[in-house]
This record gives C-alpha cells, sequence and structure tokens, in this order.
C-alpha cells in the first residue's frame, strides 16, 4: 500500500521545482516593472516586494488573486496557470498610481 | 474621498450583511443583543492588533501565511455557521412557542450564544483588520487631503452599516411562517460562500490545485466591483471566475450542512425524549 501513496508524497516537490519566480517591486506607490511578461499554461510564483513604508493590497480581478503586503516587506503569490492575455492588477490602496498588467505569452 | 468610501464601504459592507442576517435569525434567542455587541467588540480590538501583525502573519509558513489564517477563519465561521443552522432546525420551533424555560433548550441557548460571538468577531476581524490597515496607510502616508479621505471612510463605513442594518430590518418583516426557512437558506448560502473563499485563499497558497481555473468567466456581465456583484459575493459567494476547487468547497459544504438540518429534523422525537428524561 505505502508504494502507492509514495510518488503521491513527492508530488509537491515536483511542482515546487516547477515554479518559476518573477518579482514585482512597489516604489512610491507604483508597480516596477509595471508590465510582466509570464509564460502561458504555467503556474508561476509572484513575489512582490513592498519597497514603501505605507501597506499594499495586491488585487486583480482577472487573476482572481488579493494579498495585503505590509510597508517594507515581501508577499508570495502563486498564478496560473494561465491562458494567453493580459491581465491587469492594482494596488487597492493606492489604485490612482498603481497599476500594472501580466502578460501571460 | 470618494474613493475612500468605496473602499471601506466595500469591507464594511460584507461583514455588516453577516451580521444583519445573523442577528436576524437569532431574533428569538434571549440576550442574544449582548453576545451580539460583545462580538462585535471583540472583532474590532482584534482587527487592530491583527493590522499591526499583518507583516509578521504574511511571513509565516514561507510567506503564505495570510492566506493560511484567513483560510482557517473562514473555514472556523463556515462551521459556526452550520452549526448554528443545524441546531435552529431543532430548537427554532421551540424557541419561536416562547418555550424557553425547558432547561435544555437554554443550555443550548448559551452554547448558541458562544457560537454567535465568534461568528460576529470573526467577522469582523476579517474585514476589520483591512480597513484598519487601508486607514493608517492614508493616515501615514502624509498626503495633505488625510482628513478628507478619513471622512470618506466614515461616510463608506456608515452606509455599509446602514445597508446590514436594512437588510435585518427587512428580515424581521417576514412573516414568521417563513421566517426560519428564510434565514436559515440565507445562512447556509453565506457558509457555503465563505466555504468557497476560504479555497479561493488554499489555492493562492498553492496548497490546493485549482482544478479548472476558471470555472467561467461573467465578469462582463456581472463584474464583482458593481453593487449587484459585491451584495451577491457578501450574500451566496458569488464569484466572477472562480477556480473549480471553489465549487467543490461550496456543494460540499450547501449539501453537508442541508443534509444536518434535515436529520436533525427528522428526529424531534428523540429530541422531547432527552428533554423530559
Amino acid at each position: 500500500m505505502k508504494y502507492i501513496f509514495t510518488p503521491i508524497l513527492l508530488l509537491p516537490l515536483l511542482t515546487f521545482a516547477a515554479d518559476e519566480t518573477f518579482t514585482i517591486q512597489i516604489k512610491n506607490h507604483r508597480f516596477e516593472p509595471a508590465e510582466l511578461t509570464i509564460p502561458a499554461g504555467k503556474k508561476i510564483k509572484l513575489l512582490v516586494e513592498n519597497m514603501d513604508a505605507t501597506p499594499e493590497e495586491f488585487e486583480s480581478h482577472e487573476l482572481n488573486r488579493e494579498k495585503i503586503i505590509a510597508g517594507n516587506s515581501k508577499a508570495t503569490i502563486y498564478i496560473g496557470p494561465l491562458s494567453q492575455g493580459k491581465y491587469p492588477f492594482f494596488g487597492e490602496f493606492n489604485e490612482a498610481t498603481a497599476q500594472g498588467t501580466i502578460i501571460a505569452k | 474621498m470618494f474613493g475612500t468610501a468605496i473602499i471601506v464601504f466595500r469591507e464594511v459592507l460584507e461583514a455588516a450583511l453577516i451580521i444583519g442576517i445573523i442577528t436576524a435569525a437569532t431574533r428569538d434567542i434571549p440576550n442574544r443583543s449582548r453576545w451580539i455587541s460583545a462580538g462585535l467588540l471583540l472583532g474590532l480590538l482584534g482587527s487592530a492588533i491583527l493590522a499591526g501583525f499583518t507583516e509578521q502573519i504574511s511571513e509565516l509558513a514561507s510567506g503564505i501565511g495570510q492566506e493560511l489564517f484567513n483560510a482557517v477563519i473562514l473555514g472556523t465561521a463556515v462551521l459556526m455557521l452550520a452549526w448554528h443552522n443545524i441546531w435552529m432546525a431543532s430548537h427554532g420551533a421551540e424557541l419561536a412557542e416562547g418555550a424557553r424555560n425547558v432547561g435544555k433548550a437554554i443550555q443550548d441557548g448559551t452554547k448558541e450564544c458562544s457560537v454567535l460571538l465568534a461568528v460576529v468577531g470573526i467577522t469582523v476581524l476579517r474585514e476589520g483588520s483591512e480597513t484598519v490597515l487601508f486607514l493608517y496607510s492614508i493616515v501615514t502616508s502624509g498626503q495633505a487631503d488625510s482628513s478628507a479621505l478619513l471622512i470618506g471612510g466614515a461616510v463608506g463605513m456608515i452606509a455599509g452599516v446602514v445597508v446590514g442594518y436594512t437588510l435585518y430590518k427587512g428580515l424581521l418583516r417576514i412573516p414568521m411562517r417563513w421566517f426560519f426557512t428564510a434565514t436559515s437558506l440565507l445562512v447556509l448560502l453565506l457558509a457555503a460562500g465563505m466555504a468557497s473563499q476560504a479555497a479561493h485563499y488554499l489555492i493562492q497558497a498553492d496548497l490546493i490545485p485549482a482544478l479548472i481555473s476558471p470555472m467561467w468567466d461573467t465578469s462582463a456581465a456581472l463584474p464583482e466591483k458593481s453593487i449587484l456583484g459585491l451584495l451577491l459575493h457578501s450574500l451566496i459567494g458569488y464569484d466572477a471566475r472562480p477556480a473549480g476547487m471553489q465549487l467543490v468547497f461550496y456543494m460540499i459544504t450547501l449539501v453537508a450542512i442541508a443534509a444536518g438540518m434535515k436529520w436533525t429534523n427528522y428526529r424531534p422525537t428523540a429530541n422531547k425524549l432527552e428533554a423530559v428524561v
């Protein structure tokens, strides 16, 4: 029985190894880069670094994601696998300036 | 100022609707206002504390602490609402008839009250901490018009509470005959919606697979940002682009609670026997 489960237990390791990491920074209530290209059809790990002293909420209706990032700290958000297209995101606490797009190709 | 009002309104609305439904659903429970107020106060206090620990929580469990925290909080609320609905299915009628002096009912009533306190507290905690963080970011960003923004926040908060209160008043006008059915149904859908949101956080943290993502996309027809979308999101867990796993969580919760309610309803004799013994 345990031989059946061993490969299942190893699954998380496989997915972990496969996730590519992309980084976006928040500076002066803006995303840098504001446009990020990621591979379509793959799950990726998005690291959002907030360089501002104030908290921000990374939000995207298109990606169905939302996460608060405290001032001067980092957050991990898993995204995808996405089909090809443009996925806008924004910072809910500073929506006027904090705008960005993820492009899946 | 308008933008601030909208953001705060969105957060407060969700909590206000849940509290409005819960408060109406428990209208016949003795002392329920006291317990609900206590939950509200504890939730507000907790929000301020929680907001202060955002960074530490985020960094837990290698960066997915926030998602885990939200999922656990939502999961707890789902269990509480399930308990409430199943309890109401067997005791609602007794309470409505005014049979409050039965020893067992009172004992259970206290348990029901602590469930109330927890649900209200948890709801306020979740929505409140985001509002606190947002208002804090306005104050500390040193913008010249921060007082105008804070007024906007107050307007949003009041508007949210007014909607919740209106729902509560509206529910109380439902004739007694349909009252339990109506409020139980609302609580059932609330719980299912919360389960779907919990799944959403676990997917975001990459702890469970999304299955099909998205299952459908109704963001053009009914965006979640719209008033109707917002109301439906808070009330029945509407999601414009849900993942398949969210739907699985939703359906399991719906069926499990409904089954629990049916099951207790079919055994009224057992309950009466206990009361006699």
